[in-house]
């Protein structure tokens, strides 16, 4: 028994290791895909100057800028930047990559945070009532719930969101992540981590907290019903699977209580298909984020990106996209290993 | 998008079905009945309004005037404009309407190209093998781990190149929402060509000196086919959204070349702040109403073809039973669920009365799942 433990073990940490290589090839894959296209729709320089200038100064521009020098060199000497951990500087507002990834990532970073409290919070419990009650009034309409946030673009929800709450009832901020007068106050603030939240707690001053947070409501709830639309069908389905499962027809043998054969025995198992879908969730988010953001004004990745695309900066839209695909790759690994850990049956 | 679907015990009438979404009524019943019933309306609302667009319509969608005098801007819903009219004095009832057919035809193209391109793609690949269907599987892998919508724009960007008229914009829209759906197509026929691989049939046609393009495209593709209507009613609602996606941030069509759901919104996002509300709200229920019913058709179809789910009203056949039990055990050999917006991998494709899951599962060559799949073995 210890035997073969072990070795499936090795097996396990063997796949994992493999995963883990993978992550290379496909986060090259994106580089050169996201480069070369990149390249073809244009420079920054005719996006800008287009109309204005002549098209010797514009060639003249571009070739003082190495555009016209061959791709396949520009290639490489991007390639091997960003292996020194060198994205170069955006051309349109000259800021570092790193800088613009270090920044507005904490900004999507904290937005995804928000979001993912909303998703669980509402996700999982209506999920669980709704298979509770399956094909029955609750089901119906929790599903319906679900249809409907899925079918919604978050945008839609967060336009009504801002015309109920901002416009209609002035409760809450309608755009930004803080007042001009907090953000100013926290980026004086010796070192500051641009997640607003922690730098208004670090502040000490309340009333920071409270507009951080007043502001983060909307964007949250917008990106976060979303999710939690998702959250609901998938934990819908997979526990009317698992509840159907023998160990579960055994433990209703047994006489254990309905309410705890679905929290104890049920549930637990069909949260293991939520874990590994994650990752996958993950992508969805950050692409939630780019038409959040935008929606909110909230100066994330996917707000300056989206920016970026459109000035053709294609300096700025390498960088961000490669630092996305790599944040995408790894947490889908880092699932994959929690899925292995979680779930005694995943052994290779 | 996350919609499990468990491909089991295929519907056999609705192979012969002349009416579309009829056969698939007869085999529901109660609410889920109902929610098919509304699914289906939603979208024979939807098609006849987009292809009667120019009767229904009261005004052309970038119509600002009549002869010499010009539409109000921002006026409120009223008689002359039902639904009001936007900051630059056009109809809103009209743009909806017209969105209509912008939205179908883009979602009709995408999907005819992702399954010309990803299912001939996908047999081939899982037909043949070796090194090709491990680039394959890499590349597609990296892109569907991706961003769908950042790809979509990347690619609108460029398919479009600087036109947006109505035509160039429809075909950006469409490519870029291709490339997202192409390696879903892929991973679902690749798989269900590697089952289909070992079946009998194939060796069969093998001895019988068949080509192995006869034997890919006549005999596999035609067993593998029955998975793709089911994929391609999901994919329509998310083909939908991120049409709508691109037309928000700005990378989609012309609004005088087209009148599209997306752009509208995010016109009407800095009205907001004036309380004018019937500039965005209208188009945001089209999106809504159009997507739930692509939404509910797939769910329905989902929990039809997925008998673990069929509990109340039908009656239970032994048969039924049989499968409930089989694909249980299947489930739990399969260790590792599947990405939930992906039909599970039709290598569990087994024929409804008797699966065969030991078997299944070595029919899938051993080889590194790449990164982010979400596990389909």
């Amino acid at each position: 028994m210890a035997k073969t433990q072990t070795s499936s073990r090795a097996a396990l940490l063997r796949y994992l290791a493999i995963r883990l290589v993978l992550i290379v090839p496909t986060v090259f894959i994106l580089v050169t895909v996201v480069f070369f296209f990149m390249r073809v729709i244009g420079d920054p320089i005719t996006a800008a100057q287009g109309g204005r200038l002549s098209a010797e100064a514009l060639a003249q521009r571009r070739a003082d800028a190495g555009f016209d020098r061959p791709l396949l060199i520009q290639y490489w000497e991007y390639l091997s930047g960003v292996f020194r951990g060198d994205f170069g500087s955006t051309m349109t507002d000259h800021r570092e990559v790193t800088e613009v990834l270090l920044t507005n990532g904490a900004a999507t970073l904290e937005l995804v945070f928000y979001a993912l409290i909303v998703a669980f919070a509402v996700g999982i419990p209506l999920g669980r009532l709704a298979a509770r009650h399956h094909d029955r009034l609750p089901d119906v309409g929790i599903r319906t719930f679900a249809v409907l946030f899925y079918a919604a673009p978050v945008f839609f929800v967060g336009l009504l969101l801002k015309l109920l709450f901002s416009s209609a009832l002035h409760w809450l901020p309608a755009a930004g992540r803080a007042e001009t007068e907090t953000t100013l106050a926290l980026s004086k603030q010796g070192p500051n981590t641009n997640i607003l939240l922690i730098d208004a707690i670090v502040s000490g001053n309340g009333a920071y907290v409270v507009d951080v947070l007043r502001h983060a409501v909307l964007p949250a709830l917008a990106l976060g019903l979303l999710t939690a639309g998702v959250f609901i069908r998938l934990i819908r389905i997979n526990l009317l699977e698992t509840l159907r499962a023998d160990f579960v027809t055994a433990a209703r043998a047994r006489g254990v209580a309905e309410r705890k054969v679905v929290s104890k025995h049920a549930f637990r198992n069909a949260l293991i298909p939520v874990v590994t879908v994650m990752g996958m969730q993950i992508a969805l988010m950050l692409g939630g984020a780019i038409l959040t953001e935008n929606t909110f004004e909230w100066r994330g990745i996917g707000f300056v990106l989206s920016h970026y695309l459109l000035a053709r900066d294609f300096v700025a839209v390498q960088g961000l996209v490669t630092a996305i695909a790599v944040v995408v790759a790894i947490a889908s690994f880092l699932i994959d290993v929690i899925n292995a850990l979680v779930d005694p049956r995943v052994r290779y | 998008m996350a919609t499990a679907i468990v491909p089991l015990a295929p519907v056999p009438v609705q192979r012969r079905s002349r009416i579309p979404g009829l056969a698939l009524l007869r085999s529901t019943h109660g609410l889920q009945r109902i929610m098919l019933v509304i699914g289906l309306t939603l979208i024979a609302i939807f098609v006849i309004v987009a292809i009667g667009a120019d009767l229904i319509a009261p005004y052309g969608f970038a119509q600002t005037r009549i002869g010499d005098a010009l539409f109000p801007t921002h006026a409120p819903p009223s008689a002359e404009h039902l639904l009001g009219t936007t900051v630059g004095g056009m109809d809103v009832l009209s743009r909806i309407v017209y969105g209509a057919r912008t939205a179908l035809l883009v979602v009709l193209l995408a999907a005819v190209l992702s399954i010309f391109i990803g299912v001939p793609l996908g047999v081939v690949s899982g037909y043949v093998g070796g090194v090709l269907d491990r680039v394959l599987v890499l590349i597609t892998d990296a892109l569907y781990a991706f961003p769908s919508l950042l790809l979509a724009i990347v690619v609108s960007i460029m398919v479009a190149g600087g036109r947006s008229d109505a035509f160039g914009g429809i075909v950006a829209a469409s490519v870029s929402i291709t490339v997202i759906f192409i390696p879903q197509y892929f991973r679902v026929v690749r798989g269900a060509t590697l089952a289909a691989k070992a079946e009998p049939y194939v060796d069969a046609a093998r001895v019988a000196g068949a080509r192995p393009t006869r034997i890919m495209f006549g005999h596999i593709l035609s067993n593998v086919s029955q998975t793709i209507p089911v994929l391609a009613t999901l994919n329509a609602s998310e083909a939908i959204l991120t049409l709508a996606g691109l037309g928000f941030l700005g990378f989609g069509i012309e609004p005088s070349a087209a009148a599209e759901w997306g752009y509208d919104l995010n016109k009407a996002l800095s009205d907001v702040a004036n309380g004018i509300w019937w500039t965005g709200v209208f188009p945001g229920i089209a999106i809504v109403l159009v997507v739930t019913g692509v939404a509910l058709i797939g769910e329905s179809l989902n929990d039809v073809l997925n008998p673990l789910l069929r509990t109340r009203g039908g009656a239970t056949t032994a048969d039924e039973h049989d499968v409930v039990a089989a694909a249980t055990q299947d489930t739990i050999a399969d260790h590792r669920p599947n990405p939930p917006h992906l039909p599970n991998p039709p290598e569990k494709h087994a024929p409804p009365a008797h699966p065969d899951p030991p078997e299944d599962s070595a029919t899938e060559p051993d080889q590194p799942t790449p990164p982010t799949q979400g596990g389909d073995r």
